[in-house]
């Protein structure tokens, strides 16, 4: 009787997880047969290496748009990363129980908020601020972005963080303490080394959201196709290139496929920082267990 | 080769965990250069007495200590010391084996190095070898410095943490039960690791094994949680007159096993 459940609750495991990984190969499959013809129209050479996107004229040059990506990802990244971080040890380590006990249902609260809602707020007042700090003709520009998608990406990288950082067993803490270490140094020393594959994987899951993050990134980034030179300048992402463009184009057109193209494009780099992070991941837990 | 040249001096020492008195008037004077065992029944305030001895008792939150623990002349409860310094002088070698897991067997050892003095990589190195040497693991080890430490079994993973312990050259070296999780082999090599370190280290072992106070400890403290549950003193002297001879009725009966 227990081994018939057990049989089917395998079964539907197995199931569940053969219809997820059967979801991801058919989207891949979609954007493929949707994408690919645009080499009847471009060929990939310049489609990947072209620093023009004219769509309207059919110069499909996809750089401007992966470089407007990675730099408001990196710019978030770089924002989310010192601060999460910082939070995290905060809360695992330093706050009274009572603060904890408001501060991280507040922080996982956040990562509630429509991100429209956080595009007007970006907008309205983000872009403002950032204008006036460095004297700019528009606040709409890729640190603007940035700032917004470290905004998003906090609520999980503090509280993934946090958790990891609370899962560290005492044992070590007090190893530490009893070698005459601070509790900075036993933080820097051996709470967060030990933590630090969970850390990563928090990181990671708030990169993965933020360059896949479209709506708050079109409104507030300004959304022009050119190789940018510094941050403080409007970019368009991929993302946000196809959300805009999309209503716009013929199915079967020239464009429409380039948009598909952008998105398989997408696709790739958001597998490959997955995988990467999985490899380092692997590569830990092998080296500490 | 390290320094201990005074014990421990414990006067009216009490502890509290919050509200709860764990430990009440503890009078002790631990001889230096020689082993003391600490034993009596689960719960009577062992491991909280030598947590008292390099202050790790007030580590936990809202633990309070009250009276005197004088170290080289000074009490490491008076307001100007550092608790910082006096867990520098005091080792502590820890019930479950808990080497760092991120680190090296190397830097294991280093660890405490790294974190107290200004050194230089090849002193480092000599160092790290001298206390592998001193907790007789260096010839287990010495091929695989690089290696996880978590990748050594219990024993080694205790005789490494006594070597991390040793590293920063205490005078004092507290070990709670550190054969409680081992086999009986293992155990038997920190028993003989003791044996060696006697004479140049002031070491407090708890114990709640009598036969392994009986072999490794020069003199016994016997605790016993009262009536009213906090834990207190029985009696302390030397192991072969605690064990053979008792003064207070209450050891007798423990060590005769007809309670405990
Ligand atoms: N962290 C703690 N918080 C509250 N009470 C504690 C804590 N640690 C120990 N105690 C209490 O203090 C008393 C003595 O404990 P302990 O020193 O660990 O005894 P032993 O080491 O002799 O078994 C026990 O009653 C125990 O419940
Ligand atoms: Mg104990």
């Amino acid at each position: 009787m227990a081994r018939l459940g057990d049989r089917i609750a395998e079964g539907l495991v197995f199931l569940a997880g053969g219809a997820a990984v059967l979801f991801v190969a058919l989207i891949l499959i979609f954007l493929l047969r949707e994408g690919l013809p645009l080499v009847r129209y471009y060929s990939p050479i310049p489609f990947l290496t072209g620093a023009e996107w004219y769509p309207l004229s059919g110069v499909f040059g996809i750089l401007p748009l992966v470089l407007g990506s990675l730099l408001v990802t990196a710019g978030a990244v770089a924002i989310a990363l010192p601060l999460g971080l910082a939070v995290a040890i905060y809360l695992a380590e330093v706050a009274p129980a009572w603060i904890k006990d408001v501060l991280k249902p507040t922080i996982e609260l956040l990562a509630g908020i429509p991100s429209v809602l956080l595009g007007f707020v970006g907008y309205a007042v983000v872009a403002t601020v950032v204008k006036n700090v460095f004297g700019l003709p528009t606040g709409l520009t890729a640190l603007t972005g940035s700032i917004m998608l470290a905004y998003m990406a906090l609520p999980t990288i503090i509280s993934i963080a946090d958790d990891a950082i609370r899962a560290v067993p005492d044992d070590f803490r007090h190893a530490s303490y009893a070698l005459g270490a601070t509790r900075w140094q036993t933080i820097r020393a051996v709470t967060v080394p030990a933590a630090a594959s969970g850390i990563l994987a928090a990181i990671m899951l708030g990169i993965g959201r933020a360059i896949g993050e479209t709506m708050t990134v079109w409104m507030v980034t300004g959304n022009a196709a050119v190789i940018p030179t510094t941050i403080l300048q409007p970019v368009r992402t991929m993302t946000a290139t196809i959300a805009a463009e999309m209503g716009e184009t013929a199915r079967g057109s020239d464009h429409y496929a380039a948009l598909f193209a952008v998105g398989i494009v997408l696709f790739v780099m958001t597998a490959l920082i997955n995988t990467g992070a999985d490899l380092v991941l692997h590569r830990m837990k092998k080296k500490y267990e | 080769m390290s320094g201990a040249t005074e014990g421990v001096l414990v006067e009216r020492l009490s502890a509290w965990y919050g509200r709860v008195q764990a430990l009440k008037e503890v009078d002790m004077d631990v001889p230096p250069n020689r082993v003391t065992a600490v034993i009596g029944p689960s719960g009577c305030g062992k491991s909280t007495l030598i947590r008292c001895f390099n202050r790790m008792h007030e580590t936990i939150s809202a633990a309070r200590v009250c009276g005197k623990v004088i170290l080289n002349g000074v009490d490491i409860y008076s307001p100007e010391v550092d608790p910082v310094q006096i867990r520098r002088s005091v080792g502590m070698v820890f019930q479950r084996p808990n080497p760092f897991p991120t680190m090296s067997i190397f830097d294991n050892v280093a660890a405490g190095i790294k974190l107290t003095r200004f050194h230089r990589g090849s002193e480092l190195a000599e160092s790290v070898e001298r206390s592998l040497r001193r907790a007789a693991l260096w010839d287990e080890v010495k091929d695989k410095l690089k290696d996880s430490g978590v990748a050594l079994s219990g024993g080694q993973q205790q005789r490494l943490c006594i070597a991390r312990a040793l590293a920063v050259d205490p005078g004092v070296l507290l070990m709670d039960e550190p054969c409680s999780a081992l086999d009986p082999i293992a155990s038997y090599k920190i028993e003989e690791l003791i044996t060696e370190l006697r004479g140049d280290y002031t070491i407090v072992i708890v114990t709640h094994n009598m036969q392994q106070a009986s072999r490794v400890a020069d003199h016994t403290a016997f605790m016993l949680a009262g009536e009213d549950g906090i834990g207190k003193l029985v009696e302390f002297g030397e192991t072969k007159q605690v064990f053979t001879n008792p003064r207070d009725k209450r050891t007798e009966d423990y060590i005769t096993g007809r309670f405990g």
